[in-house]
């Protein structure tokens, strides 16, 4: 890469200012942000998913994830044939590094992308006993790590199996859509890092925003509908094979 | 790894442990002692009359050490009163915070301390120094144990058993509910759960009410009343009956909807729970009970076989329904919520939730109960400056 | 609570005076209780974090904590606010939307002092395998090889550009 000293004059301020945007001291991030002109979701593609493990690796690295504990992890379908026996899924370490080739070449196999899905009736939050887990006004459901006291009740009640205790801070964590990151105009870590746009923000408040064409012109579920969640984690050519 | 099948990765590692089992176990027990004291007192049940105050004193000892599994149980337990000061209403756990204390103080501590005011004065008059001055704060300063006061004790005592009835119905239905209420376990969720909870805690509270008059019995050499006893087995094998149709009930309606679910769970329950909840909780922990129940109120037994049945009896309900627990909590979290998967559970024994301290904190409360006996005798003819209590009941109307 | 007559004959008065006597102990215990219940609500005012309820059952300073966690990508644009060299090359090829950070990692401390901490050389061959070693789970319409028969052991980028992989005379290192 070749850059002139006078390049770097220019650019260096021009990156300064951005990167002041990006570090903004106020705790709610960027003064402009206001959390009630957002409704945040993600639009996962399973089409586009190759199962390469960015994601997993960049949320642990963003978020300061434990071994062994994930915020979100990828799953591999196998399915042979119809039928709950013909079923087979795996998830090496998250799928993390990616994952080892299949012998056995039968049947239709594909990647799943799971995150907490940030539902809009959560149940997860309702079962909280102190308020220590909430859905934010932006619609991102978030885990208060001063308040938490570590009962586990949430982690139970989650249908998705997102959470899991921090052994560190012995308390309840999960996803929580890089809060720190939406907040001031970026995109989350693990969409920043995919490179099939297999995983995409989604702002449901915003008009401009492509998820409003997308829904109106994809077949898109959400995982566990009969659960009555309000999940907000779309899937794109999801097979019903998948739980 | 140490799980067959698929399992969410966050869901490999059991997140509630065999305290958590232990907690509906004492709860439980606390709801059906009471329940039998309600017996006596309510229903106007006489027969039972001799194990009245041993309930009641069974009851305080383990309502005072169920938090503590559940304290150690906490990432936080330095953040535990949150749950008194910001309580989610939505949340079962943090309702029930409030309900444990209504159940604790308003109903358990005033009923003990309006049957025994009068022993309660009697001992501080007949004591000195520290246990005079630890007496003498139970009078509340108050020393008038005349007739009078003692009826309207009576009066009041009555009242706050009749409100006891539905608090302990409402302490260990609660628990239940927390289990029952979560839509994300299909083993958990069903309506049945929080009348399950309860009827099994009355089984396990009469049978420790039960076991502990005729064991405290012998220690203090004195003779068991056989009509009390045989009432109390009667008694039972009743709750017993209704707890094995709830449970039955809630199996036959599973199994004959077969939903979703039911494919893993009916797997699970022959595989990894089957000792536990085929050959303890149902067979040795409900039918074998039952079935020696049952026999003593058919034959003709002489009163020391009665007697053994009952202990043996006795003795089974409570691993039987200690397995109901397990089963409960433990089972729920062995199979993956995506039903293609079965985890193990991994229980240390020194460990902050380990074994050793669940045999530990069961028995604490028996530690307790010890103390309280001596405290506030059952048996005032222990104490021959105390009067017998019943004298002040049969003045009232 | 309606209290048997006091065995007293004599005035109305002298029985609800007996009355009171006798049930003076449960006042003393009312009002044990109300003294409780007062201390209850003095510790909840003062331990209640002030933010609570602010937006909803929750500490309202939560939501400022957690959106003030540091950042370890910095982003996209953030690259190419300085690397406008690689943007024209990377814009036409098919990585155009392969953000730069998800081959690079997360690169936000080096944007705070660019000249010191340089992001290392990447190794290709463990890197680029990672998303385009053949498997049946893939997409049948994501390039993909069996990369041993394809690379026969060289690095991918002895032959490919990883900003503009196709190989084009002008593509070539």
């Amino acid at each position: 890469m070749s850059i002139t000293r006078r390049k770097l004059l220019v650019l260096m301020p021009a990156a300064a200012v951005a990167w002041e945007y990006v570090l903004a001291d106020q705790p709610e991030g960027s003064p402009n942000y206001k959390t009630t002109d957002h409704w945040w979701g993600m639009l996962l593609d399973i089409t586009k998913c190759i199962g390469c493990g960015s994601c997993v690796r960049a949320c642990q690295l963003e978020n300061h994830v434990p071994d062994g504990y994930y915020r979100t992890w990828v799953e591999r379908y196998v399915v042979r044939d119809w039928g709950f026996g013909n079923i087979g899924v795996d998830s090496p370490d998250g799928g993390k590094n990616g994952f080892p080739v299949l012998a056995d070449k039968e049947g239709k196999s594909f990647f799943v992308p799971k995150l907490c899905n940030h539902c809009a009736d959560s149940p997860c939050t309702q079962v909280c006993p102190v308020g220590a887990t909430f859905i934010s006004p932006d619609g991102v459901v978030l885990v208060d790590k001063k308040y938490c006291l570590g009962c586990r009740y949430c982690i139970q009640a989650c249908p998705y199996g997102c959470r899991f205790l921090n052994p560190e801070t012995q308390t309840a964590e999960k996803c929580s859509l890089c809060y720190h990151r939406i907040t001031k105009g970026l995109t989350t870590a693990c969409c920043e890092v995919c490179p099939t746009g297999a995983r995409q923000l989604a702002d449901l408040k915003d008009p401009a925003d492509p998820v409003h064409e997308f829904l109106k012109t994809h077949s898109v579920q959400v995982l566990k509908p009969h659960l009555a969640t309000g999940a907000k984690a779309f899937y794109n050519g999801l097979d019903g094979s998948v739980r | 790894m140490n799980f067959d099948g698929f399992m969410y990765p966050n869901e490999v590692e059991l997140q509630w442990s065999v305290l958590i089992v232990l907690y509906p176990f004492l709860t439980g027990l606390v709801a059906g002692a009471f329940i039998l004291a309600s017996l006596e007192r309510v229903f106007l049940v006489e027969a039972v009359k001799p194990t009245y105050r041993l309930a009641l004193l069974t009851a305080l000892a383990f309502l005072i050490v169920a938090p503590l599994p559940l304290q150690l149980h906490l990432g936080h337990p330095e953040r535990s009163f949150e749950m008194y000061l910001t309580p989610h209403r939505s949340s079962a756990m943090a309702m029930f915070g409030f309900v444990y204390l209504w159940y604790l103080m308003a109903v358990l501590v005033v009923e003990i301390w309006l049957d025994y005011r009068k022993d309660i004065v009697l001992m501080m008059q007949s004591f000195k120094g520290l246990k005079k001055c630890m007496y003498w704060t139970m009078t509340l300063g108050s020393t008038n144990i005349s007739n009078e006061s003692r009826r309207v004790d009576n009066r009041v005592g009555w009242l706050i058993t009749l409100i006891g009835i539905p608090s302990a119905f409402l302490l260990h239905g609660y628990v239940g509910f927390i289990f029952g209420s979560v839509k994300a376990n299909p083993w958990w969720s069903t309506p049945l759960m929080p009348v399950v909870f309860l009827f099994s805690a009355m089984v396990s509270g009469i049978a420790a009410v039960m076991l502990l008059y005729m064991i405290l019995s012998k220690i203090h050499g004195r003779e068991i009343d056989q009509r009390c006893v045989d009432t109390v087995a009667r008694y039972l094998l009743y709750t017993f009956l209704i707890d094995f149709s709830l449970e039955m009930l809630d199996l036959i309606h599973r199994i004959y909807e077969a939903d979703e679910s039911f494919r893993s769970l009916d797997f699970m329950v022959h595989t990894r729970l089957y000792t536990s909840q085929v050959v303890i909780q149902i067979v040795a922990g409900t039918v074998v009970p039952i079935a020696l129940l049952g026999i003593t109120q058919v034959l003709r037994l002489n009163a020391n076989v009665r007697k053994r049945l009952y202990a043996i009896a006795g003795s089974l309900t409570l691993i039987g329904i200690f397995a109901m627990r397990w089963n409960v909590v433990i089972g729920g979290q062995l199979f993956s919520k995506s039903f293609l998967g079965y985890t193990t559970y991994k229980m240390g024994f020194v460990a902050r939730e380990g074994l050793l301290t669940a045999i530990v904190l069961t028995l604490l409360p028996l530690v307790i109960l010890w103390v309280l006996v001596n405290l506030l005798p059952p048996w005032p003819e222990k104490n021959a400056a105390v009067v017998s209590p019943s004298t002040p009941r049969q003045l009232a109307d | 609570m309606r209290l048997m007559g006091g065995e007293s004959a004599g005035s109305r008065l002298n029985t609800s005076m007996v009355a009171f006597r006798d049930a003076v102990h449960l006042i003393r215990l009312a009002i044990a209780f109300a003294i409780g219940l007062v201390l209850f609500f003095v510790a909840r005012g003062l331990l209640v974090p002030k933010s609570f309820g602010e937006f909803g059952h929750y500490r309202g300073a939560a939501l400022g904590e957690i959106a003030a966690q540091p950042i370890s990508y910095a982003g996209h644009e953030v690259c190419e606010g300085c690397h406008d060299d690689v943007l024209p090359v990377k814009r036409v090829g098919r990585h155009a939307r392969v953000n730069c950070e998800s081959c690079h990692g997360p690169q936000a401390k080096h944007t705070e002092d660019p000249g010191s901490l340089v992001p290392p050389k990447l190794d290709t061959t463990v890197l680029c395998a990672r998303c385009h070693a053949a498997s049946h789970s893939k997409p049948m319409d994501f390039p993909q090889v069996q990369v041993a028969e394809h690379s026969s052991g060289l690095a991918c980028d002895t032959c490919h550009q990883p900003h503009n992989p196709r190989i084009e005379a002008k593509g070539r290192k």
